[in-house]
């Protein structure tokens, strides 16, 4: 089963509609209990890093996940769930779960902030464990006005360049981080999705 | 759409049916288009609420960003919306009535899922207004200067419509959308008027559109996606095109 992470942000509709096109069994949920016996977790999320935070304080799921993340459960962050992954975001200078080292920085060189559109994710070597079925440098859909940088930049599994490059997808053991949105990237982002899921279920 | 059906007009008049929305968005998605926006005309003048059913029908299918407007009044008229599965909400008529909408809208769901829907007409020489009540009654707003203020308050994207383009196929109206869309931090995406292979290159080209909307074109076979991608990408403008 897949744990939607349910914190009371974001797009968790779109999760699960497309979950539930390819044909996996989920709950969207939030739950600490369930989230704890579910094969893999997704944390999506949409909106705000502040607001995101201390929705999951609130809620009592940050030690939760931080926990599982520690225990190397198959994870599946997406957008802001990659951000809130890092020790800190610029955005509303928060503190987030710091299971990864590095920031969450605010696009300068762009005049068009937020970033929303299609973009090409390069894909890096490391990456290609997801990447059957498409082009190592296939379009997906971007809504992000941060980016992620990590301090170890080995996990860096995929790039795109707006203004700057930056990783937009980061790979760690069972861990998958995506800044765009694979649940609304066409057959590209089924294709990713899909292959992830099958990895680990 | 209007009655849940998909209509298409000509200068927002004389409308004729085009189909099942939710079979078309399908369509729509398989052929590689980019984003699909559901606009219901007449939920506004009409004063009622925006046909949830068929935005949940077509949520389910669609695989790509999903766009829905019309009628939209309050936090919660956007928040019904997107429960049923739109990622991003327009606002027009009720935004130029109540500016404070799009501002509560952006602060509760994040400007990502506000889009300002602008209907645009000439009035004078390099004079647009803005027009609500699809495209009825002039608000006598200045439409470059709604624009920024939208963004100001917190839109994240301006769907703009050339009232005087629309439906007629002879090109979108790309002195104004290359105004609004320099004029503004968040993506424009100009609509109205697009007929043939060549618009498209021009809205992007000259108008600094980021994205451009086609309907009839779509709804009446006239042209598919593909056929518009291909050439955009034989042009040299970037496109997503991967079928």
């Amino acid at each position: 089963m897949i744990a939607v992470v349910d914190y009371g942000i974001g797009n968790i509709g779109s999760v699960a509609n497309t979950i539930n096109k390819l044909g996996f069994k989920f709950r969207i949920t939030g739950d600490p209990e369930i989230i704890g016996k579910s094969k893999i977790i997704i944390l999506p999320g949409v909106g705000s890093a502040a607001a995101g935070m201390a929705n999951l304080k609130k809620l009592n799921l940050a030690e939760t996940i931080t926990d599982q993340l520690r225990n190397r459960k198959p994870f599946l962050g997406i957008c802001l769930g990659m951000q809130l992954l890092f020790d800190y975001s610029e955005e509303g200078k928060v503190e987030c779960l710091g299971f990864i080292k590095g920031k969450v920085l605010k696009f300068k060189k762009m005049k068009k902030v937020p970033h929303i559109g299609w973009n090409r994710v390069s894909f890096k070597s490391n990456g290609f464990k997801y990447s059957q079925g498409f082009k190592a440098n296939s379009y997906f859909y971007f809504v992000n006005s941060y980016y992620c940088e990590p301090a170890d930049k080995s996990i860096v599994a995929g790039t795109t360049d707006y203004g700057e490059s930056f990783a937009s997808v980061i790979i760690r053991n069972n861990l998958l981080a995506t800044q765009f949105h694979p649940e609304k990237s066409g057959i590209t982002g089924l294709y990713l999705l899909n292959n992830f899921f099958k990895h680990y279920l | 759409m209007t009655e849940g059906k998909v209509v298409k007009g000509i200068k927002f008049e004389a409308f004729r049916d085009a189909g099942d929305p939710v079979e078309l968005a399908e369509i729509y998605d398989k052929q590689g288009a980019d984003e699909l926006v559901f606009l219901d005309i007449t939920a506004t003048v009409d004063n009622r609420p925006i046909l949830l059913d068929v935005v949940k029908r077509t949520a389910v299918k669609v695989t790509i960003p999903f766009s829905v407007g019309g009628g939209v009044r309050s936090v919660d008229d956007m928040r019904q919306i997107l429960i049923n599965g739109a990622d991003k909400v327009s606002v027009n008529t009720g935004s130029v009535r109540n500016p404070e909408l799009i501002k509560k809208c952006a602060n509760t769901f994040g400007s990502q899922c506000v889009v300002l829907s602008l209907d645009a007409k000439k009035v004078r020489p390099k004079i647009w207004n803005v027009f609500i009540d699809g495209g009825r009654t002039d608000a006598g707003l200045n439409a470059i200067e709604w624009a920024k203020e939208a963004v100001r308050i917190g839109c994240g994207e301006i769907l703009l419509t050339s009232i005087d383009q629309d439906g007629t196929k002879t090109g979108f109206d790309v002195e104004l959308t290359k105004i609004i869309s320099e004029a503004v931090s968040v993506p424009v995406i100009a609509s109205g008027g697009g007929g043939k292979l060549s618009d498209f290159y021009d809205i992007f080209s000259k108008g600094k559109a980021d994205a451009a909307l086609a309907a009839s074109l779509f709804h009446f076979n006239e042209l598919t996606v593909l056929q518009i991608k291909d050439y955009l990408e034989k042009k040299g403008i970037e496109v997503r095109n991967e079928t």
